[in-house]
């Protein structure tokens, strides 16, 4: 009980601070102070309060948008353990659910997004929904080497089994499945190389133009929405990269609260040291992540 | 007849009832030439009230899961005509009543009767013909019975479709279909006729009772598969569908792709059931034909703008996912794996079901939209969803239906399909996990693919300014139509939010295919938790609305300001500025350019003062206009001198006829 407490308590109030240790990382490395750790809470607040405009051309799809992405972000939420505790709500074959569940989440952003009219906002969904095609193969075969490692059908069991001892076992496998999750994790959360999300020019961007038009409250829920998303795939990944397990309930609380931090300046150094990549050569990064995440199902093979 | 049960009201006689009354549905209307509307709404009345008779029948046969037989006595020397009903053909007459009924609502607001009286009679007389048809063809259970069915489907679904044959693009798609699906039957000929010479009769053989390593077995799959999977769409055999439903009037179209390709689905279930043990190869044969399908399929999709074009190519891409699951059902019958075979049959069989509610619902919505219009092309539409806003939310429904999105139906047959891929993955030996994995991956690719392809539709359509005088136009569809689309879409929504029950619907069909199951006493419901599906369909709902809630509190404490979409800076944009449909799939045309052979008439530009250029890009039929064109171009070169044999003469004709008889007779002794 206490554990599915201290669960929905850090989903709801824990993914912010994930951008705010992003956006401090990337300042440290630029030399300035930046904004304070907080910040993104910050401006959630503040766009809560504020006034939306809304285009002559939407519908109520443009505002349904927002609404149905992060409801289903807020579901995915609930089926993925966080550290060595089992998630909430867990069943066999949740995690074509929990993957379904984002595709839910990328109609209705990609849908919103056309509903304006905008060319840019169109450009954004079509990269959005084309680079996604790519991601999600790489997806399934994580999941389908990660049951098969497990011998489980469920996310719960099929991510907490995972330890260090297994590192020693099947290295080389796991290896390849964290290089391939961590592109398709910084593909779907548009964090550089794929996308820039301080970008100024609307041309170049994918996730952000998307939503360029959404303001107010709309707009926070897209904002709350990404950390959020950011926050679930990122409890995915550090299953594979860092299975630690101390043995102890509160202990292990610790160490995903730590081991997600760390996660976030690793982003954050990933975004310092390296440019946006050309359009043209996202595809082909992607498709060399789904290959990794396939050599790894080849090499757990028995 | 001889009836089994002596019952008041048999779940047979209710088939057979609703069977009658839908097939003679149009008849009246073939009479009162004078009063065409009466005649339709006639037609209305016969065709509902066949199809509640033909869908009680139907679930009550699920629900008590028993075969009842029926002999006919006729005088034709092919033996008794036997009609047998048991849950798998009452699964498949399900989709077969509900379509027609909803199409025959459907037909009075979108091809009415006052206006176009004398088509209006004709589509009614044959779309009751093909619904008919198609059902008989189900309970058939003697080979020429089921042939004779087969036939007077495939041609009432001819002649309800090319119902304006002024037209010529329709003609040509006509004359394709008729080409393709004789050949189709001609392979069904030599199977059926295999088939006699294994069993000794026309009768069907009862389930799992013929041996697949008998010689001849293996013909008889090939041609099944050739023959069925012809009218099923299976994708090199694909080559008639784009073209005859988008031509066909709208709700001619969604009784085409949602019940009579799954005609094809049918004969192949049920010629594979009669052998037991299937080889393994049988299976690997039908998934890899399945994921052929899928994955091309959806991907020729992406590239079309023509709104029924698109959805023809995305019934073949379905058509490959029911097929991937018959594949690995099969793979899993002949290594042991319970689980996938129970999972895979019973997704095949459920996304048969749901895929004739959602893509009727979408063909409905697609004529709503033609109908509003005035044209199939996406790129001239845009903007609908304002200027029709009964048609937005349910084409919406079907488009996310269709994406496999939770939670809508198209969800729970996808689930029942990766669970059954996953459990061979997971302990399976390595062939098998390579070609269930490979089905994982690709059923995960077409789900993306899928939903780029209907974000395309649906935005493109609905969505945005309108890109022409048309759309700008556009109105609301009559009542009937939008009526027809909800129970559609409502039969959508109760499937996903109670999978269980739709398991119900499914599994006693899953037993009639492999009755060994029964015996194994396990559930679709015991292996996969539909139940849990449904809860947290229903909690996504819930934590929508809460939201919904929320924000709505916010919009009325400051209500929001209103203004023109933000440009990026720049102040005259126009509607022509939009994405369209072609530079909306541009980058995944462009990924899968080996495919697609997309064809691209680039303007060429000279000087510093170039007169105006155009630009143009289509996306030929690969397998059509590369393939098959050009092949049966080199045979008709090759055979012209054959020609001179036909030169006319009636008298040359009967001598023929003469030879070919003494021949035969020579032949016999």
């Amino acid at each position: 009980m206490t554990d599915i407490l201290i669960h929905m308590l850090l989903t709801i109030f824990m993914p912010p601070l994930l951008l705010g240790v992003i956006g401090k990382t990337k300042a440290a490395f630029a030399g300035r102070v930046g904004a304070p750790f907080l910040q993104p809470y910050y401006d959630l607040a503040k766009l809560i309060r504020k006034g939306s405009v809304f285009s002559d051309t939407t519908t109520w799809i443009f505002r349904a948008g927002p609404i149905i992405t992060l409801a289903a972000t807020l579901v995915a939420a609930l089926l993925i353990p966080l550290g060595n505790h089992l998630s909430p709500i867990s069943f066999a074959g949740d995690m074509i659910l929990f993957a379904y569940l984002f595709a839910l989440g990328r109609f209705f952003t990609t849908t919103a997004a056309l509903d304006t009219g905008s060319s840019f906002e169109g450009m954004g969904a079509a990269r959005e929904v084309t680079f996604a095609c790519l991601a999600e193969p790489t997806l399934f075969f994580a999941l389908m080497t990660l049951s098969r490692l497990s011998g489980s059908l469920s996310l719960s069991p099929m991510l907490t089994t995972l330890s260090l001892s297994l590192w020693f076992s099947a290295g080389a496998a796991l290896l390849l499945l964290v290089g391939g999750m961590f592109i398709v994790l910084l593909a779907e959360n548009c964090r550089i190389p794929f996308d820039d999300p301080t970008t100024h020019l609307e041309l170049t961007m994918i996730h952000e133009v998307m939503v360029l038009d959404h303001s107010g409250p709309a707009f926070a829920y897209i904002l709350y929405g990404a950390a959020l998303k950011l926050f679930v795939l990122g409890a995915f990944f550090i299953h594979i990269a860092l299975p630690l397990k101390t043995g102890n309930a509160i202990l292990d609380w610790g160490v995903f609260i730590l081991s997600m931090l760390g996660l976030a300046v690793t982003i954050g150094v990933v975004e310092s040291i390296m440019a946006r990549l050309r359009l043209l050569r996202i595809p082909q990064l992607l498709v060399a992540a789904c290959i990794l995440s396939a050599f790894s199902m080849l090499l757990i093979l028995r | 007849m001889t009836t089994t049960a002596g019952k008041l009201v048999d779940p047979a006689f209710l088939i057979i009832a609703g069977l009658i009354l839908t097939g003679f549905s149009g008849v009246p209307g073939l009479f009162l030439k004078n009063a065409a509307a009466f005649g339709q709404k006639l037609a209305t009345a016969f065709a509902c009230v066949g199809a509640l008779c033909g869908l009680a029948g139907a679930f009550s046969t699920i629900a008590s899961g028993e075969t009842e037989i029926f002999v006919v006595n006729w005088s034709l020397p092919f033996g008794p005509c036997e009609i047998g009903i048991d849950p798998l053909a009452a699964l498949f007459l399900l989709s077969v009543f509900l379509i027609s009924g909803c199409s025959a609502v459907y037909a009075n607001g979108y091809w009415p009767a006052a206006k176009l009286p004398a088509t209006s009679r004709a589509l009614c007389f044959f779309i009751g013909i093909l619904s008919a048809s198609m059902a008989l063809l189900i309970i058939a259970r003697n080979s020429v019975f089921f042939l004779m069915a087969w036939e007077v489907m495939a041609l009432s679904a001819y002649f309800a479709f090319t119902v304006e044959s002024g037209n010529a693009e329709v003609r040509k798609a006509g004359m394709l279909y008729l080409v393709c699906t004789h050949a189709g039957t001609m392979a069904l000929f030599v199977m059926f006729i295999l088939l006699r010479t294994m069993t000794g009769s026309f009768q069907f053989a009862s389930t799992a009772s013929l041996n697949p390593l008998a010689p001849g077995a293996a013909v008889i799959f090939f041609a099944a598969l050739f023959g069925f999977g012809m009218k099923a769409g299976i994708m090199p055999l694909h080559i008639w569908l784009p073209a005859a439903h988008a031509n066909g009037p709208s709700h001619v179209s969604a009784m085409m792709s949602g019940v009579m390709l799954k005609m094809g689905i049918y004969g192949i279930i049920r010629i594979i059931s009669l052998f037991y043990p299937v080889p393994t190869w049988w299976g690997a044969v039908i998934l890899g034909l399945g994921i052929i399908s899928g994955v091309t399929g959806i991907i020729s999709a992406i590239g079309q703008n023509d709104i029924k074009r698109i959805l023809a190519y995305s019934s073949i891409e379905n058509i490959g996912i029911i097929t991937m699951g018959i594949g690995a059902a099969l793979i899993g019958q002949s290594i042991g794996n319970q689980t996938l075979v129970l999972l895979g049959m019973g997704g095949a069989l459920l996304h048969v079901l749901n895929h004739s509610l959602f893509k009727s619902l979408l063909f409905l919505g697609s004529g709503a939209l033609i109908h509003s219009v005035g044209t199939r092309e996406l790129n001239r539409m845009g903007g609908l969803a304002r200027r029709m806003p009964r048609t937005a939310p349910l084409f919406l429904i079907g488009a996310m239906a269709i994406c496999g999105l939770p939670p809508l139906n198209g969800f729970i047959s996808e689930y029942l399909l990766y669970f059954g891929f996953f459990s061979g993955v997971k302990d399976g030996a390595a062939p098998i996990l390579l070609g269930m994995g490979l089905a994982v991956t690709a059923l995960a690719l077409i789900g993306a693919l899928a939903l780029a392809c209907f974000v395309k539709v649906y935005g493109v359509a609905f969505l945005g300014a309108p890109r022409s005088a048309e759309a700008e136009q556009g109105h609301d569809a009559p009542w009937q139509m939008p009526a027809a689309m909800g129970l559609l879409a409502l039969c959508c929504l109760a499937i996903g939010l109670l999978p269980q029950y739709a398991a119900h619907l499914v599994q006693p069909a899953v037993y009639a295919v492999f009755p060994s199951l029964v015996a194994a006493g396990s559930g679709i419901t015991t292996q996969a938790p539909l139940g849990w599906i449904g809860f947290i369909g229903t909690a996504l709902i819930i934590v929508a609305a809460l939201l919904a809630a929320g924000y709505y509190r916010r919009l009325k404490s400051i209500p929001p300001a209103s203004a023109t979409t933000w440009g990026c800076g720049y102040l005259q944009p126009t509607v022509r500025m939009q994405y369209t449909s072609t530079s909306f799939a541009e980058m995944l045309v462009r990924l899968f350019r080996g495919t697609l052979q997309p064809r691209y008439a680039l303007p060429k530009i000279t000087g510093f003062l170039p007169a105006s250029a155009g630009f143009s890009s289509r996306i030929p039929e690969t397998v059509l206009d590369v393939v098959i064109l050009p092949f049966l171009r080199v045979t008709g070169i090759v055979f012209s001198f054959f020609r001179r044999l036909q030169n006319g003469e009636q008298s040359l004709y009967v001598l023929y006829i003469f030879i070919t008889l003494v021949l035969l007779m020579v032949w016999a002794h």
